[in-house]
């Protein structure tokens, strides 16, 4: 089911740097929003604040509000691990597991929530992998390592392991950016799929592909190297591509930096 | 130098008489400078020499216990005595084999799950100020000669394992192996605690490299999955690392098979098979060789090299079955990943 994100007042830091500052938006649910920006502008961080990754790097602290619907992820109580079962995440890397087959990766995550009978995840395991759109390619060998396959269908697996546990948000974290330019626009394709049900939040270094994909962009940008992160602005896709409303956004875009 | 010899990138030189094929050859496979050709030479040798020592402590080893094995009145094999002085030599390592393979399987039994879970506390759970101080300590167990540890478990370990084996006795007795008859504790469980006390640092030290080396975007696929510490471990640590941890333990029960005075001055040993490893007696190979090694005569030191021999066999064979192991998943084990 898909869910709202609101976000308000967002600092992340590695110990004493602090790579983000005070980023507030809102991220509508079933759609695809976009973050664009130079390096080390801080959306990736910003990314993974979403789903709580960014505490497991050492020194990795946040402060203010990340609701998702109405349930603050960084309010006292919250277990991280449960956010993380909520909100999925698909890498830059491909990173199925390796000493698993491709069955196992799919049912990894449905294995840590609970019991399934063998037919149920069966059932599950295609589901999510025909919505990964991999289905045809690996029915046949479900039993071998998922580490056989090429980098797209690795990346598809990925997906599939992620989308399996129906999280209510799918992170993704330049989820192209090692992959060829077909097994590139199969995922594109797919995104478009998965919106109809999930919440998907995208960082990319390739602006055409946030054009092609999303809905909204946000483009994030940094005064100098060493200063924190900040949001410049966050509007529809095509705004921000025809007529954005701040300088710096029409700069990055028509290539004048970065 | 000309500096065409020195790149690739040159031009090709003025026309030249076409080099023969074996030079052609060489030249494709690279090896055509001077520093190309030593190294290439200094690897290769040094491979070389490896095979040539062990062919030749194998050859040695078989031709001096041939001599003794042929004048073997028992049977090399199953005789329970160690009597190679006067005419009539019977002697027979099924005391040995057994008491070897024993003290083995029990130090390993012990030492491997403690080593893997000290090796996952030191990577995935320990205080980052605490990882360094508490791995140099382990280094340090691995650094105690094996007399030492010999004599403190003579001294220490032996008189402290009265309450243990009495404990075992009755709870555990009925079931023969923990049987005990309240003899001084010089016996097999003993040296077995012994030994996995000193094979602990290396298991330890090789699983925590490999626990180290598994990448980062595994543990954080299964993070991302919802899981917890523990199921991160159990989902990315442990596969990735199963056969890291197998080449560990494989170097911890090569130093436990072949661990000789540790064992020497523990055990109080005989040449009978004991069901009870709480009962004094039994023997080891390394710890026979080093007891009647001195006082032996030439021929007696030719049955002990013959005992030798088939330590170094059951040594050979427990690695090749370790690879066949590691070899089995191959396609899985991350390797490829």
């Amino acid at each position: 089911m898909a869910k709202r994100i609101d976000v308000s007042g967002l600092t992340a830091y590695y110990g004493s740097h602090k790579a983000i500052d005070d980023i507030s938006m809102t991220v509508e649910p079933r759609s695809v929003t976009a973050f664009i920006g130079p390096s080390g502008c801080g959306k990736s961080t910003f990314l993974r604040t979403l789903n709580r990754m960014h505490e497991v790097t050492p020194g990795g602290r946040v402060e203010g509000k990340v609701l998702l619907d109405d349930e603050d992820l960084y309010g006292a109580g919250v277990d991280p691990v449960s956010v993380r079962r909520e909100v999925g995440m698909v890498f830059q890397r491909p990173n199925p597991f390796p000493t698993m087959s491709i069955f196992d990766n799919v049912a990894a995550g449905l294995r840590l929530n609970g019991n399934y009978r063998k037919s149920e995840l069966n059932d599950i395991v295609e589901k999510s992998l025909r919505g990964a759109n991999l289905w045809n390619e690996v029915k046949d060998r479900l039993n071998k390592p998922g580490s056989g396959l090429s980098g797209g269908q690795q990346q598809r697996l990925c997906i599939a392991r992620a989308i399996a546990v129906e999280p209510d948000v799918l992170l993704m974290d330049e989820p192209c950016s090692a992959l060829d330019p077909i097994s590139t626009l199969a995922i594109e394709d797919l995104i478009g799929e998965l919106k109809e049900r999930f919440t998907i939040v995208i960082v990319t270094h390739n602006m055409q592909q946030a054009a092609r994909v999303s809905d909204r962009t946000a483009f994030f940008n940094l005064a100098a190297v060493g200063q924190p992160g900040k949001l410049v602005e966050i509007d529809d896709t095509e705004r921000i591509f025809s007529n954005p409303s701040v300088q710096a956004t029409e700069d990055y875009i028509s290539g004048r930096f970065g | 130098m000309d500096i065409s010899t020195k790149t690739h990138d040159a031009p090709p030189p003025p026309p030249q008489p076409r080099p023969a094929p074996a030079e052609q050859k060489r030249a494709a496979r690279g090896a055509t400078r001077p520093g190309d050709r030593i190294f290439l030479g200094l690897t290769r040798g040094s491979g070389i020499l490896l095979l040539v020592i062990m062919a030749a402590i194998a050859v040695f080893l078989s031709y001096r216990a041939s001599l003794a094995i042929s004048k073997d009145n028992g049977n090399f094999l199953t005789t329970f005595e160690w009597v190679t002085a006067g005419l009539e030599p019977r002697f027979g390592i099924a005391v040995l084999a057994v008491g070897t393979v024993v003290s083995s399987i029990i130090a390993m039994a012990i030492a491997v799950p403690i080593a893997v879970a000290i090796a996952l506390f030191l990577t995935h759970y320990a205080p980052r100020r605490l990882r360094g101080p508490i791995a140099y300590v382990i280094d340090l167990l691995a650094a105690v000669p094996s007399i030492v540890y010999g004599l403190w478990g003579a001294l220490i370990l032996v008189p402290h394992m009265n309450g243990l084996f009495g404990w075992l006795d009755d709870y555990l007795g009925w079931t023969g192996i923990f049987a005990w008859d309240e003899g001084a504790p010089r016996a097999m469980l003993t040296v077995g605690i012994l030994l996995a006390i000193m094979i602990l640092p290396i298991i330890t030290n090789v699983s925590r490299e490999v626990f180290r080396q598994v990448p980062q975007m595994h543990e954080e696929a299964a993070l991302a999955l919802g899981a917890t510490r523990w199921e991160v471990v159990r989902m990315a640590v442990l596969p990735f690392g199963r056969s890291g941890v197998i080449s560990a333990s494989m170097l911890g029960l090569g130093r436990a098979l072949g661990e000789t005075m540790a064992v020497a001055t523990v055990l109080s040993p005989d040449f009978d098979l004991h069901a009870s490893l709480l009962n004094p007696g039994g023997g080891t190979f390394a710890q026979n060789i080093a007891a009647k090694f001195s006082e032996a005569d030439e021929f007696g030191r030719d049955a002990l090299i013959a005992s030798g021999l088939v330590l170094f066999v059951i040594t050979l064979l427990v690695n090749g079955a370790a690879r066949l192991i590691i070899a089995r998943r191959k396609e899985y084990s991350g390797a490829n990943a």
